[in-house]
C-alpha cells in the first residue's frame, strides 16, 4: 500500500473512530462510516492539512470513499 | 398554582464527580483548588484552578463524539445523565413534548474558541474553519445535545448571564413549569473556561486570586485578606417537574423550587453596585414570589466569590433585607471549596441548598484566617466547619459581570 493511503487510513481512523479493517477502498464515509456531511468536510480539511494542498469544493464533492480520497490525493503529488 | 419541585440530581465538580462524591466533599470542607494542568501557566500571574479531577472524556463518549463536543458540552451531558438516571424518568412513560432542557453557560465553548480562532489567526490566507466550529462553541449546543439524547421536545433553550446563567436557568424553567407550558425541564449549567484566555482574561480584570504559594486557602470568602476568586469548571442538573406529575409517578422529591427573582444593577459591566441595591431586590421579590418571609429562611447559600468588593456587597444586602434577622440566619460560600464555576455555579450551588435541607447540616465557608472590620461578627458565616440546623428554606443568590442578579427559594417539602 502507498504512503499515502496509508496516511489518508490513519487520518480516517482518527477522526472517525473507526476500526482500521472497516476502511476499505470501497467504504464511503457517510453509507459505510458513519460520517455525517459535517464529518466529510473536516475530512477534507485534515487531507489538505496533512498533503499541504487546497482542494477546490467542486473537487471535494467527489471524494465520497476512502478509495476517491486516496486516488485524488495521488494525482496531486 | 402549579408547584415545581427537584426529582433529579448530578454532578461533576472540582471536589467530587458525582452529586453523592460533591456532597460528601461539601460537609468535609474540602478545597478543589490546585496547579492548572491544562496548559502551562508560566506567563500567567495565577497558576491555579478548580479543575475537575479524573475526568476522562472517553469513559462517557465514543472518540468520534468527543472531537465534537466542547468539554463544556461533555460536562452538560455527564451531569444530565446522572440527573436523568437518578430521577427514575421512564422516556417511555412521558410525554416528551412537555419534556424541556434549559441550560445555562456562561461563555459556552471556550476550549474550542480559544483552539479554532488561534488555528485561523496563524494559518495561510484561504483557511478553512472547521465545520465543528460553531457548534463545538455556542452556548445553547449543550441543552441541543441534551434534548437529542433524551428525546426532550420542549422548551430548549442556553441561559446567558455570565454566573448567574445557570440560576436564570433554574428560575425560567421553574417559571414555566408553574405556568403549565412543560411538565419537566432539566435545568443546570457547565462551564469549562480553564483556558489561558479565560485565566488571561479574568486576570486582566483583576477578578482572580494571585495566591499561588496557596492555591487551596486562596478562595476565601469573608476573609480579611481575600484576593480575588478561583476559576472553576464543571456542571450541574436538576430534574424539575411539577409536583402531581412528580407524586403520580411516585418519585423521590429532594426539595421544592418554591420561588425566584430577577434583577439588574444597571450600574457597570464589571464592578458590583457597592450598596448591593439590586441584590437587596433581588432577594425581596425572591422572598415574595416564594410566599415566604424573611424569618422563614435558615440559610443562605450566598454568591460570595472571594473579591474585595462583592462580598460586602452582598453581605450589605443581606442586612438590608434582613435586619436583625440576619444573625440568626446561616449563611455561607461553598465557592470556598469549588471555586468560581461561573455559568455552573447557581446549578452546583443550588444543589448545596438541596443538600443542606436534606442532611439538616449546613456546609462551612472554608478557609477563614482574618476577619474583616467591614463585616459585621454577629453574623453566622459558617467559617470553617459544618454547622448542624434543620433547614426549612433557603436563599441561593447568584450575581453575573453584566449586572445580573439572581435569587431562588428552596424548599423542604413536607
Amino acid at each position: 500500500m502507498s504512503e499515502i493511503a496509508d496516511k489518508v487510513k490513519k487520518i480516517i481512523v482518527d477522526k472517525l473512530g473507526v476500526d482500521e479493517s472497516e476502511v476499505t477502498p470501497e467504504a464511503s464515509f457517510t453509507n459505510d462510516l458513519g460520517a455525517d456531511s459535517l464529518d466529510t468536510v473536516e475530512l477534507i480539511m485534515e487531507f489538505e492539512k496533512e498533503f499541504d494542498i487546497s482542494i477546490p469544493d467542486e473537487q471535494a464533492e467527489h471524494i465520497q470513499t476512502v478509495g476517491n480520497a486516496i486516488e485524488y490525493l495521488e494525482s496531486q503529488q | 398554582m402549579r408547584r415545581v419541585v427537584v426529582t433529579g440530581i448530578g454532578a461533576l465538580t472540582p471536589i467530587g464527580n458525582t452529586a453523592e462524591e460533591y456532597k460528601k466533599a461539601l460537609f468535609e470542607g474540602k478545597s478543589g483548588a490546585d496547579f492548572i494542568t491544562h496548559f502551562d501557566t508560566e506567563h500567567f500571574k495565577t497558576k491555579f484552578a478548580c479543575e475537575v479531577k479524573n475526568f476522562n472524556p472517553e469513559d462517557h463518549f465514543h472518540k468520534r463524539e468527543v472531537r465534537r463536543l466542547d468539554p463544556f458540552s461533555q460536562f452538560a451531558l455527564v451531569a444530565a445523565e446522572e440527573a436523568m438516571k437518578d430521577s427514575g424518568l421512564d422516556l417511555e412513560k412521558i410525554d416528551l413534548d412537555r419534556a424541556g432542557v434549559i441550560w445555562g453557560s456562561g461563555i459556552g465553548g471556550f476550549h474550542t474558541i480559544e483552539e479554532d480562532i488561534t488555528e485561523a489567526a496563524l494559518a495561510k490566507p484561504g483557511h478553512r474553519y472547521s465545520p465543528f466550529l460553531i457548534p463545538k462553541l455556542i452556548s445553547d449546543i449543550a441543552p441541543g445535545h441534551i434534548s437529542i439524547k433524551y428525546g426532550f421536545r420542549g422548551i430548549n433553550y442556553a441561559t446567558v448571564s455570565a454566573c448567574a446563567s445557570s440560576s436564570h436557568s433554574i428560575a425560567n424553567s421553574a417559571d414555566y413549569i408553574k405556568l403549565g407550558k412543560a411538565d419537566i425541564i432539566i435545568a443546570g449549567g457547565s462551564e469549562a473556561g480553564i483556558v489561558k484566555a479565560g485565566v488571561g482574561g479574568f486576570s486582566s480584570l483583576k477578578a482572580l486570586s494571585e495566591r499561588n504559594d496557596s492555591p487551596q486557602t486562596a478562595s476565601r470568602p469573608f476573609d480579611k485578606d481575600r484576593d480575588g476568586f478561583v476559576l472553576g469548571e464543571g456542571a450541574g442538573a436538576l430534574i424539575l417537574e411539577e409536583y402531581e406529575h412528580a407524586k403520580a409517578r411516585g418519585a423521590k422529591i429532594y426539595a421544592e423550587i418554591a420561588g425566584s427573582a430577577m434583577t439588574a444593577d444597571a450600574y457597570h459591566i464589571t464592578a458590583p453596585h457597592p450598596e448591593g441595591l439590586a441584590v437587596t431586590k433581588v432577594m425581596e421579590l425572591a422572598l415574595a414570589d416564594a410566599d415566604v418571609t424573611k424569618d422563614d429562611i435558615d440559610y443562605i447559600n450566598v454568591h460570595g466569590t472571594s473579591t474585595p468588593l462583592g462580598d460586602i456587597a452582598e453581605i450589605k444586602a443581606i442586612q438590608n433585607v434582613f435586619g436583625e434577622s440576619a444573625y440568626d440566619l446561616n449563611i455561607s460560600s461553598t465557592k470556598s471549596m469549588t471555586g468560581h464555576l461561573l455559568g455552573a455555579a447557581g446549578a452546583i450551588e443550588a444543589l448545596a441548598c438541596i443538600f443542606a435541607i436534606q442532611e439538616g447540616l449546613i456546609p462551612p465557608t472554608i478557609n477563614h484566617f482574618t476577619d474583616d472590620p467591614e463585616i459585621d461578627p454577629k453574623l453566622n458565616l459558617t467559617f470553617n466547619k459544618t454547622q448542624k440546623r434543620t433547614v426549612n428554606n433557603v436563599i441561593c443568590n447568584t450575581f453575573g459581570f453584566g449586572g445580573h442578579n439572581t435569587s431562588i427559594v428552596i424548599k423542604k417539602i413536607s
